[in-house]
């Protein structure tokens, strides 16, 4: 609870920060509290929150996950290869990808558990791997939905409205059901406890008699299907995938979510909740810059600067605390 | 004088670990530190030793008022220290870990040949018969923790700190330990020897200073050393041995035929183990006593031979099976294959039997169960929502030994139970494995301390190179047989087997 609160108070000021700074005196207006822009955000926060907590699954076995972009990758091209070219029906498409992406995360797994390879490298060629394959799958064309698909991209454009012309994007409504049921796994289940506990100590908990493979193996098909899911709606939102860059760097973006939300790379620690505030942060920062500066030139840079200075006032305080209080759990 | 502290106060968010303690150690002196585990000695050795900065009080070096900036700078001011539990880079090589910090070179490059040529006389001083071009990991336990006392030689440290050196070594390692300190001493080094064994601490100390309570509870000189005396610092009162209870064992409950692990393929092992039997298993160290017992729990999967608990066949691999079918180990590394250090007390103590209470964490189950095996077994926890990494050796293995025997298993397998716990928590494992097989477990243990397993056993298995080479029941117990049987000679007279 204790990095959760950093992080909050992190997000917490930065979005008043923004609010204020991107209030135009002139006008009376603000474009950051403005419907459109807090629909947008809401969705962007949706569509890479389901990113960040499927690398956390990765991450608390004590693993990483590169390949979450190029998964996305095959999501956003294969959906509409499926819905338009093929004319399969949207019911069997979503399904048919997100059981494609999970043998992926399978595969992964099992390269991990059986073959006992680095995470890093396994997942790492699967960036280069997947993103070559749709490349050449695609022929470097735009894959588009075309007029098909119109009942399904709901999932991705739908909003409920609340009055005040703000709706609540779909996209954020998924992402909530998947953290809640994420975090439900993790918090309460015999599954999550052995999770944080192979990612703790793997020889413990395997002298303890928990399936570890098993579990790991499990932990890289959550991870990929989440990353298919996200994939699926990023297409079904913005209606078009160029296989060279849909996706690009967006394991990077699911990572720093998750990290920057408090999972420890060494495995073992992470709470949804933090993934959630990271993901979040992840998202407002981009946003913030953007309104603030007119323009997104700095973008990179100060979401770098921001998850390091993150990082090190945690580990700051955290240290801190440890001398004053050793041993508490 | 060649190391002093005065007056050191250290406090944990307002719990004091130590108040005004004074301890010192000369050139040429062995002092021997005893206390409970909780009574402050590891804090006490991390501030001589730099990896703690004492909030009241002096330490001198050599009469001269210091201020450790870390451990890096008391080594350099010759003090070392040799920790329990070291923390080792795995990878490297054994001439790499000797020098790491103070590596020889020849010119700005490695000075490999020098190095490998000099660990190999350091290591032939501790009796390590290994090359030092091979990887620390291919150490066995006991043989890393001579390498820690090999970098000490190589530093040439003017003090050095052992901090229960012998609780991985077998008897005849710990003998030639016991060789070195004594060289060491006549060379002039001062040692402060941290020990749970009492034979030990009188066999070398030439002082005892002792510790209770993050006090000084007193000290004692040469002449006035006994077993007795120590306990009286360290307990304040006696300390009685847990009193055997003469049993008839009943029903078979763990028979294994044939057994071959991979650490020592050409070698079968059969045994038994009856309800209500302790039995022991001795070796030295690496003769493949601690494979038998990771074989037969699972962990490691064994090339042949069959397993049998209360009649029925183990099938299926691994821990989870064995576990299923009664069978518990506590294994012989607490910190990486006992505990979850960085879960809280109560979490480890459900980890083996959550999923038999169905798939979901059930925390009030949890707590009820944390609560019932602290108060079983005395864990001193203040809660079980804490870090066991935070707790002492002692309450550490009581969790280990919990979380096993809550699943309620038929029989407890134990390697090396009481390693680096103090003799108040050993008497209360000794009487709960004494209190199990009277229950009707069937024990089956590993132990390096032969004091250990005359004072457990009904029965020792004698290990040498993967086989059993003796069984003795209690009234043949004598260290003299063990050995010849641990070295691999047989006995003239008949065996009896196992």
């Amino acid at each position: 609870m204790k990095k959760i609160l950093g992080i909050a108070v992190l997000l917490l000021v930065v979005v008043i920060a923004t609010a204020v700074l991107s209030h135009d005196a002139v006008s009376g207006t603000n474009p950051f509290l403005s419907a459109y822009n807090l629909q947008n955000l809401c969705k962007r926060i949706g569509e890479f929150g389901i990113l960040s907590i499927a690398a956390a699954f990765v991450i608390v076995t004590g693993g990483i996950d590169l390949s979450i972009g190029s998964v996305v990758c095959v999501a956003g091209c294969i959906l509409p290869w499926l819905l338009r070219d093929l004319g399969v029906p949207a019911l069997l498409a979503v399904p048919t990808v997100l059981l494609l992406t999970a043998a992926i995360g399978l595969w992964h797994g099992l390269l991990v558990v059986r073959l006992r390879l680095q995470p890093f490298v396994v997942t790492l060629c699967g960036l280069l791997l997947y993103r070559g394959l749709m490349r050449a799958f695609t022929g470097d064309q735009t894959m588009g939905l075309g007029t098909t698909g119109e009942g399904v991209r709901w999932l991705a454009t739908g909003t409920l409205p609340l009055g005040d012309g703000f709706g609540l994007p779909v996209p954020l409504l998924v992402f909530v059901v998947v953290a809640a049921l994420t975090s439900f796994l993790w918090r309460r289940t015999v599954i999550g406890r052995h999770l944080f506990a192979l990612g703790s100590n793997r020889e413990a908990a395997r002298f303890a008699g928990v399936a570890t493979d098993r579990l790991e193996l499990l932990a890289y098909v959550a991870c990929s299907l989440l990353a298919g899911l996200a994939g699926c709606l990023f297409v079904l939102d913005v209606n078009s995938a160029q296989a060279s860059n849909f996706g690009n760097f967006y394991e990077l973006y699911a990572i720093a979510g998750a990290v920057l939300g408090g999972v420890a790379l060494r495995g073992g620690e992470g709470l949804v909740l933090g993934v959630v505030l990271g993901a979040c942060l992840m998202q407002v920062l981009p946003n913030t810059i953007n309104l603030v500066a007119g323009s997104n030139q700095l973008e990179f840079a100060v979401v770098g600067a921001v998850i390091l200075a993150g990082a090190a006032v945690d580990e700051i305080v955290r240290r801190w605390l440890a001398r004053r209080r050793p041993g508490k759990a | 004088m060649a190391l002093a502290a005065r007056g050191i106060d250290k406090a944990f968010a307002g719990v004091h670990a130590l108040r005004g303690v004074d301890f010192e150690v000369r050139a040429g002196e062995v002092v021997a530190l005893v206390g409970e585990n909780g009574a402050g000695k590891s804090t006490l050795l991390q501030i001589l030793s730099g990896s703690l900065a004492a909030d009241a009080g002096q330490v001198r070096v050599d009469g001269e008022a210091v201020t450790f900036r870390g451990p890096a700078d008391a080594m350099a001011r010759g003090i070392a220290r040799v920790a329990q539990e070291p923390q080792q880079c795995l990878q490297l090589s054994i001439a790499a870990a000797v020098f790491l910090g103070a590596e020889l070179r020849r010119g700005w490059l490695l000075d490999d040949a020098a190095m490998v040529a000099a660990s190999r006389t350091l290591l032939a001083r501790l009796g390590l018969d290994v090359d030092p071009q091979q990887p620390v990991g291919s150490l066995a336990t006991g043989q890393r923790q001579l390498l820690e006392i090999a970098r000490a030689l190589r530093a040439e440290a003017k003090v050095l700190i052992l901090d229960e050196p012998t609780s991985s070594l077998t008897d005849v390692e710990a003998e030639r330990l016991f060789a070195i300190v004594d060289d060491l001493r006549a060379a002039g080094t001062a040692i402060v020897y941290v020990s749970h064994r009492l034979g030990e601490v009188q066999r070398l100390a030439d002082r005892v200073v002792g510790l209770r309570d993050g006090r000084n509870s007193g000290e004692l000189a040469r002449d006035q050393i006994s077993h007795q005396s120590i306990v009286g610092l360290m307990v304040g009162r006696e300390f009685a041995h847990a009193t055997r209870q003469p049993r008839a064992p009943g029903e078979v409950l763990l028979s294994v035929r044939g057994l071959v692990t991979s650490a020592w393929p050409q070698a079968r092992v059969d045994l038994q183990v009856r309800a209500g039997e302790v039995v022991g298993v001795a070796g030295l160290l690496g003769a493949g006593r601690s494979e038998i017992l990771r074989a037969l729990f699972g962990v490691d999967a064994p090339l042949a031979g069959t397993i049998e608990v209360a009649g029925q066949p183990l099938h299926g691999r691994g821990p989870a099976a064995a576990a299923a079918a009664g069978l518990a180990l506590v294994p012989e590394d607490r910190q990486h294959q006992g505990l979850v250090l960085g879960h809280s007390v109560a979490d480890n103590l459900s980890l083996p039997t959550l999923h038999r209470r169905g798939w979901r964490v059930a925390p009030q189950r949890e707590r009820e169960l944390a609560a019932h095996w602290c108060r079983e077994l005395d864990v001193r926890a203040a809660s079980p929502a804490l870090r066991v990494g935070s707790l002492s050796g002692g309450n550490q293995q009581k969790v280990v030994l919990g979380k096993w025997l809550a699943a309620a298993p038929r029989v407890l397998l134990l390697d090396e139970p009481t390693r680096g716990v103090d003799v108040g928590a050993r008497g209360e494992i000794y009487a709960r494995l004494d209190a199990l097989a009277a229950a009707g477990l069937a024990v089956l243990f590993v132990s390096s301390e032969l004091e250990e397993v005359f004072a457990l056993a009904d029965r020792v298995l004698v290990v040498h190179q993967g086989r059993i080479t003796g069984a003795l029941p209690r009234d043949r117990f004598s260290e003299q047989t063990i050995m010849l049987l641990a070295t691999g000679q047989s006995l003239d007279s008949d065996e009896v087997p196992a």
